[in-house]
């Protein structure tokens, strides 16, 4: 590996460190999204400053070629990322369709043409 | 009664109930309708809650079991928006009501007209058997929107009813059933829609049977809600 390509490496991985850092002392992402950012963050400035730390682990795992390994890493943090946001998405929809029927509700007790107040003693059956 | 841009039918539908069944309280839940839902519905007596976008049945119809819970009914019937359900058979419904939890206006069950054709007929064939089989009595018709259901039913349903797609009939059969709710069905007669349009669409009703089937399975594999214990009558 040339020295110009050794020092793009180490700086994509600081500069993706630092933007999240920057975020998270922002307050602009939690820090239970930025988690999976931070590790591939981590992950790729140590691969970048110590190549042969990639060697190692592609033989450890049994990769022939190491940058395969590289491939495989950053597709499997972004397919987790996309299911830890599709989980966040559905808790969010049902959080927002709770307050909605909430609404609707409220909605209706504060309407002056509510329904009659002996609504509740007496039980009936609505439809 | 769930209603989702039925300004066409649901005063008419509304003022039927309140005639033929007198006594009854009708809840309109508007699913973020686009016309006038709400106002019309108003004007045919009955309470209308708004939600603010829709929701699907499902969201609707959980709207209205948390109302039935908060305001201390009982029993809550389903009665569809369009005209389709005679509000005459709600008597035969509540009447079951004393023995299941569950009661399902069925539509294919000897009485009236009402036929479907194509995959949307497998879809419910296939449902109906499943279902039977897990509910332990003839379901005909599960995916019918005219149900009752009692007391322990509504206290399941307004913490638990499914508002995913299908939930309202499939699903929300499935929670009643492994939660130890009886079903029963009842026959019943449909009539055309006062308003509005049926959708006849062979893909959407090949799509319709994949969801069909997948909300079953799914629902099956979810974990059972214990239901508090049906009190004895004595």
């Amino acid at each position: 590996m040339s020295l110009t390509a050794y020092f793009f490496s180490v700086a994509a991985a600081l500069v993706t460190l630092v933007v999240v850092v920057d975020l998270l002392r922002r307050r602009r992402l939690r820090e239970r999204h930025a988690i999976w950012w931070l590790v591939a963050g981590i992950m790729a400035l140590v691969v970048s400053l110590v190549p042969t730390v990639l060697t190692w682990a592609a033989v450890l795992v049994g990769v022939e070629v190491p940058i395969n390994l590289v491939f495989f890493v950053s597709l499997a943090v972004l397919f987790l990322v996309c299911i830890q946001h599709s989980v966040e998405l559905t808790a969010l929809e049902s959080k927002t369709r709770a307050l909605a029927e909430r609404v609707a509700l409220l909605e209706l007790e504060v309407r002056d043409d509510a329904p009659p107040a002996d609504a509740a003693d007496s039980p009936r059956t609505p439809e | 009664m769930p209603a989702f841009n039925e300004s066409e039918s649901v005063r008419s539908v509304v003022s039927e109930v309140l005639e033929k069944l007198p006594g009854v309280t009708v809840l309109v839940v508007d699913d973020g309708s686009s016309d006038r839902t709400a106002e019309e519905a108003r004007a045919g007596g009955a309470i209308v809650a708004v939600l603010p976008f829709n929701l699907g049945v499902g969201g609707a119809m959980r709207t209205g079991f948390r109302y039935a819970v908060e305001h201390g009914y009982e029993n809550v019937v389903q009665v569809d928006a369009d005209g389709q359900h005679d509000p005459a058979g709600v008597p035969l419904l509540l009447e079951r009501l004393t023995t299941a939890d569950v009661v399902l206006g069925a539509r294919f069950a000897g009485e009236g007209e009402y036929r479907v054709r194509g995959p949307r007929q497998w879809a419910m064939k296939v449902l109906s058997v499943a279902l039977t089989r897990m509910a332990r009595t003839t379901l005909t018709d599960t995916t019918s929107g005219f149900r009752a259901s009692g007391p322990r039913a509504v206290t399941l349903f307004a913490a638990n009813y499914p508002a995913e797609y299908l939930g309202d009939t499939i699903e929300s059969l499935v929670i009643a059933i492994r939660s130890g709710c009886v079903i029963e069905q009842v026959p019943v007669a449909m009539r055309p829609r006062a308003g509005g349009r049926p959708s006849h669409n062979p893909l959407k009703a090949a799509a319709y049977l994949g969801r069909a089937c997948m909300a079953l399975v799914f629902a099956l594999t979810r974990p059972r809600v214990p239901l508090e214990p049906r009190e004895v009558l004595a």
